[in-house]
């Protein structure tokens, strides 16, 4: 099917009519260009809005105590129950291979905080590392709480946006020591919160710092975690149920609390706001599938059209052929072979020159709700593959009827 | 070489049929040149074009060189076109974007004939017909003379059985359709069959034999005196 004599009479034939070579390249290059480009939009217009929006994305949880409502195992109702160290290392054992950020909090609600002639009331929050990336806090200087931190229980801490500008004004605040409480801390970064003032009104130290320093021993206040996102939100939502309602057990279970009781153990959950995320996405991603899809179509419709020009305008040439001894299925492999080389070139061309294009134009525009621009090479190439092919069946038909003319009617075409 | 009985051929149009053939009975033996002649419409193109297998017949046998026509798929026609039968037409017929060499060459394509060798022997009917300066050029860049020796060199080309030509000098002056009858008459005297569809009078004296085509039937049959064509050039 595809020797060498057929490939010299194909090139011949593409060489000696470059309009119609030209004009068929040049469709097929245009739209997949335009696919190409268009699945980067729409990829990138899913970056971005998941960006926008990835606070709403992350299933939060956070778990605290309070006191118990029912009696259970011969203990009165109205225990109070204490978190400890050893909770959250439950948690990290059990469930640790399935949480995103996770990190055991204490908190005191008012810490009086002085630099030099400047002094303001904060909260104090003693965390882990992860509780950045919890909080969504962006480091405008310095650093976050480290492990080294955690490990040494260093008098390390980190200022909200809203405290620097408080006690340092414009000067450098890195470095510098604060007093909280009367003890004295270094201040090793500052950081912003999409929360805003009340959020950038805090201070965080390591966790161990904080409940030597202040005399809490073992004591946590809550935990606090997130779940991966997930491919729907059904996915989330019923991963997230299954794992509260394990660790409400076996938090129950370790410290004596009835199943029953609904006030000891409490679990906050704010997968309720992810749904508005994974609504939105899917319909993005589905929006561009569909106008992907509309225009690889529109392809498909193109190429078609194509071939059934090419054909028509080499009827006259088809019935010279078979007149000479063409055999019907060489003039559809004639055809077909043409058709299929000059659309997988010219494909391969508009793919190249659209992947170039968001390569280098793409991260330029980084609009709020566009980010990085991408096409996954695969899907790109599988898109040419489609059309190629999608021209090569499309083609078959007027390329078959072509052979299948009577040479006597396809000599008397003008 | 060409046995035809009860041949019978009719084009529907609408709803009407048009009888163009009415039963032609006649035969071609190796070696002659034969003319069928008869005004236009008379159906000589539509007998021409059932012998070449380009179209076919309603009613009646055809055998060429022993082999009975019937009931052809496309694929043993196409292979029957290619080894027994050369075409000239009167409008040339070449492919436009093909050199002279190349569609001379096109024959020995269709035979699986690798191509320097299809090279080699288009080459050498062109110089057969006249025209090996010209091999490389495009049939636009040639006058219509030419076009048709290019056409002559590509009907030899195949070295089929029977040449069929429909009337091959229509679209020429006199001048070039004597040279065009010449080239002709030289192959014909080398031994091969040929058959040529004419509406002219002199063109039909430069054969051998003339059938005369009126109403769909043969109303006359004779060999003649053969003219001769470079008398008249
Ligand atoms: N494909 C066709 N469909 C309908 N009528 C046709 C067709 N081909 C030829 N005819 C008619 O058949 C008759 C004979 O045509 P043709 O064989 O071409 O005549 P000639 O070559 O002798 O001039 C004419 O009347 C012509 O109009
Ligand atoms: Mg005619």
């Amino acid at each position: 099917m595809f020797s060498l004599e057929r490939w010299l009479e194909v090139f011949e034939a593409i060489n000696k009519n470059k309009l119609r070579t030209f004009l068929t390249g040049f469709s097929v290059a245009t739209g997949i260009l335009i696919l190409v480009l268009l699945l980067g939009v729409g990829e990138g217009m899913k970056n971005g809005v998941e960006e926008q929006f990835q606070r709403d994305a992350a299933n939060q949880i956070s778990v605290y105590t309070g006191v118990t409502g029912v009696e259970y195992k011969g203990l009165n109702p109205g225990r109070r129950i204490q978190f400890k160290n050893n909770d959250y290392d439950l948690l990290v054992e059990n469930f640790g291979d399935e949480l995103e950020y996770k990190s055991s909090v204490y908190r005191i609600w008012t810490g009086l905080t002085s630099y030099k002639d400047k002094s303001g009331s904060y909260r104090l929050e003693g965390v882990l590392p992860n509780y950045q990336f919890l909080e969504r806090a962006g480091m405008i200087e310095g650093r976050f709480i480290n492990e080294n931190d955690q490990a040494n229980s260093t008098k390390n801490v980190v200022i909200g946006k809203k405290v620097r500008e408080e006690l340092f004004e414009d000067k450098n605040p890195l470095g510098k020591l604060i007093e909280i409480r009367d003890i004295n801390f270094k201040v090793v970064g500052v950081f912003q919160d999409p929360g805003g003032d009340r959020e950038e009104s805090k201070v965080f130290m390591a966790i161990s710092t904080m409940q030597k320093v202040f005399g809490a021993g073992q004591d946590i206040r809550n935990l606090s975690f997130t779940l991966p996102q997930e491919e729907s939100f059904d996915v989330a939502l019923e991963k997230s149920n299954q794992l509260i309602s394990k660790l409400e057990a076996m938090l129950k279970a370790k410290h004596t609390v009835s199943p029953l009781d609904n006030s000891a153990i409490n679990i906050s959950n704010s997968i309720e706001n992810s749904k508005r995320f994974y609504d939105l996405t899917a319909n993005i991603k589905l929006f561009f599938w569909l106008i992907g899809l509309a225009s690889l179509l529109a392809g498909i419709i193109g190429v078609s059209n194509i071939m059934l020009i090419i054909v028509k305008e080499r009827t006259k040439e088809i019935g010279i052929r078979k007149a000479l001894g063409a055999k019907p299925m060489s003039i559809v492999g004639m055809v077909l072979h043409e058709s299929i080389f000059v659309t997988a070139v010219s494909g391969f061309m508009g793919l190249i020159v659209g992947l170039v294009l968001l390569e280098f134009v793409g991260p330029m525009i980084n609009t709020e709700f566009i980010s990085n621009p991408e096409v996954s090479f695969n899907i790109a190439i599988s898109t040419v593959i489609v059309l190629v092919l999608a021209g090569a069946v499309a083609g078959f038909f007027p390329a078959w009827r072509g052979a299948k003319i009577k040479p006597i009617n396809a000599l008397r075409e003008e | 070489m060409i046995e035809i009985k009860d041949l019978h051929k009719s084009y529907k149009i609408g709803k009407n049929s048009l009888h163009v053939l009415k039963g032609i009975n006649f035969s071609v033996e190796e070696g002659e040149l034969v003319s069928i002649m008869g005004s236009s419409g008379s159906g000589k193109s539509t007998l021409l074009n059932i012998l070449g297998m380009l179209d076919e017949a309603d009613l009646g046998t055809y055998h060429l060189d022993g082999v009975e026509i019937k009931n052809l798929t496309e694929k043993i026609a196409a292979n029957y076109r290619n080894k027994f039968l050369g075409f000239i037409f009167q409008s040339f017929n070449l492919i436009n974007y093909k050199s002279a060499l190349d569609n001379v060459a096109l024959p020995l394509y269709y035979q699986n004939i690798n191509r320097k060798e299809r090279m080699e022997r288009a080459m050498s009917y062109l110089e057969k017909v006249g025209l090996a300066d010209w091999a490389k050029h495009l049939p636009n860049e040639l006058s219509g003379g030419q076009k048709q020796r290019v056409a002559i060199a590509r009907a030899l080309a195949g070295q089929p059985k029977v040449i069929l030509a429909d009337e091959l000098t229509g679209a020429l002056d006199s001048t070039t359709s004597y040279e065009i009858m010449h080239l002709i008459q030289e192959i014909n005297d080398e031994g091969k069959t040929i058959l040529v569809v004419t509406h002219e009078e002199d063109i039909a004296q430069m054969t051998k034999r003339i059938v005369n085509l009126k109403d769909g039937v043969i109303i006359d049959d004779r060999k003649i005196e053969q003219v001769k064509a470079l008398a008249n050039v």
